[in-house]
């Protein structure tokens, strides 16, 4: 399990990559929670948050929980957050779990940055 | 052992509507495409082979009720609007005249849990012996308060059967009934507990109205322990991951694939999703359990799981 995190503009890319179960839950929501503190509407400090799950190799209910915990902290914060780059299980997972209705997919990193460029400031 | 299902939904029974039923006919006669049938038994095969479950026989709509069949009496899981056709059944079999004796077990005592007791005509026969056991020290008071005024003419007091209740203890092991069983506590409102039954080596749980929310690892771990390796898991499998975790947190029920997952952890054999929402009517149940098999299907750790539905008139051997 990683969380690596790139910079494009206003917006936040964190890469998620490996597995997200119950043997790493914690660690992930450790990293990832921390790093949604400017994702809100306050100005020029503030950023849009794209999650890159193309690493994804496996993501239990416990995982997806994690996910729900980021969107609602940037829901609070009136931030955006979306994830991009789905491989086919996890846009089946997505489905599934109806994610799908949380959050914004977008087909690849490129589109979603697009997307969001000018929703963090 | 077998497990007999009188009641699979949620929080509130439902019934097919006229348009529902409009609906069905529509679909089978699609299906059937213009097609002659010689005979009732070639209507009936059609019907039973080439129909889909949704349209042909659907999930029901009673409340939770399931039977233990295979030790000494009639036990059961479980009050819900269910039990009315139970009654029923054993009234038609059995007759009035011969008293038996029946042993209830109660995950709590919600409203749709305990509904069917006034309508469980066995209740009303003088010789019949009814034992209630539950974890919750509030048993009788809900029972009495559900029967009697205004709510229902007939009181508690009124019913002619011989009831005891029983307040049982989770984590201990009770013989009863012929069944070697053990509660564990689970997080709903006003807590609610499963139930395991162990009959010749074989285990089977009963877990409704329970909210795993897997924020605590060492909380999952508790009720992974109860589950390990158990044959059946009956499981609250109300709502999607996203109504569980969201609009519809702290409700007291769990999700489809977290049911899954806890399976996987615990080597579970057969996971049997129950308790379900009453919005949902049999096609959209139907997704559901398709979407079950397939997440099961990309999240299987190597041991083989059985994903399947209850429905209202299953029988599954365990």
């Amino acid at each position: 399990m990683d969380v690596i995190e790139e910079a494009v503009g206003k917006v936040r890319l964190l890469r998620l990559s490996g597995r997200f179960d119950h043997a790493t839950v914690q660690e992930f929501e450790g990293r990832l929670l921390p790093r949604l503190d400017d994702c809100h509407d306050g100005g020029e400090d503030s950023v849009a948050v794209v999650l890159d799950l193309s690493e994804v190799e496996y993501m239990s209910s416990v995982g997806l929980r994690v996910l729900m915990l980021a969107a609602k902290k940037c829901k609070a914060q009136n931030g955006v957050i979306a994830v991009a780059a789905l491989g086919e299980q996890m846009r089946e997972i997505f489905h599934i779990s109806r994610f799908d209705m949380i959050f914004a997919v977008y087909d690849d990193r490129a589109s979603a940055v697009a997307a969001l460029t000018g929703a963090g400031t | 052992m077998l497990l007999r299902f009188w009641g699979t939904r949620g929080s509130l029974p439902v019934a097919l509507s006229g348009q529902g039923v409009r609906d069905k006919v529509f679909a089978v006669l699609r299906q059937a495409d213009g097609r002659s049938f010689a005979s009732d038994a070639e209507l009936n095969d059609f019907i039973e082979n080439e129909v889909d479950f949704a349209t042909s026989h659907g999930f029901g709509g009673n409340t939770s009720c399931v039977e233990f069949v295979g030790g000494e009496n009639t036990v059961v899981c479980d009050m819900g609007s269910g039990l009315r056709e139970l009654g029923q059944k054993i009234m038609v079999e059995h007759g009035p005249g011969v008293p038996r004796r029946y042993d209830f077990f109660m995950s709590h005592v919600h409203w749709d849990h305990i509904m069917g007791l006034p309508f469980f005509a066995p209740a009303y026969i003088p010789g019949n012996k009814i034992h209630i056991h539950g974890c919750h020290e509030v048993l009788e008071e809900a029972f009495r308060r559900q029967q009697s005024d205004p709510c229902f003419p007939v009181h508690w007091d009124q019913l002619a059967a011989d009831i005891t209740l029983d307040i049982i203890e989770p984590d201990r092991n009770y013989q009863i009934a012929g069944f070697n069983v053990s509660a564990v506590k689970q997080n709903h409102a006003g807590d609610s507990y499963g139930y395991c039954f162990e009959l010749g080596g074989k285990r089977a749980v009963y877990s409704t109205d329970g909210e795993h929310t897997q924020e605590s690892e060492a909380e999952t771990q508790r009720y992974i322990d109860f589950l390990s390796g158990v044959d059946l898991l009956v499981f609250d499998s109300m709502y999607s991951m996203a109504d569980m975790v969201s609009v519809k947190q702290d409700w007291g029920h769990s999700s489809n694939i977290v049911g899954v997952d806890l399976c996987h952890r615990a080597g579970v054999g057969h996971y049997c999703m129950f308790h379900h929402e009453p919005i949902y009517d049999d096609y959209a149940l139907q997704k559901i359990l398709d979407e079950s098999i397939r997440y099961e299907e990309i999240m299987n750790p190597g041991k083989p799981l059985r994903v399947s539905m209850a429905y209202d008139g299953l029988e599954l051997e365990v």
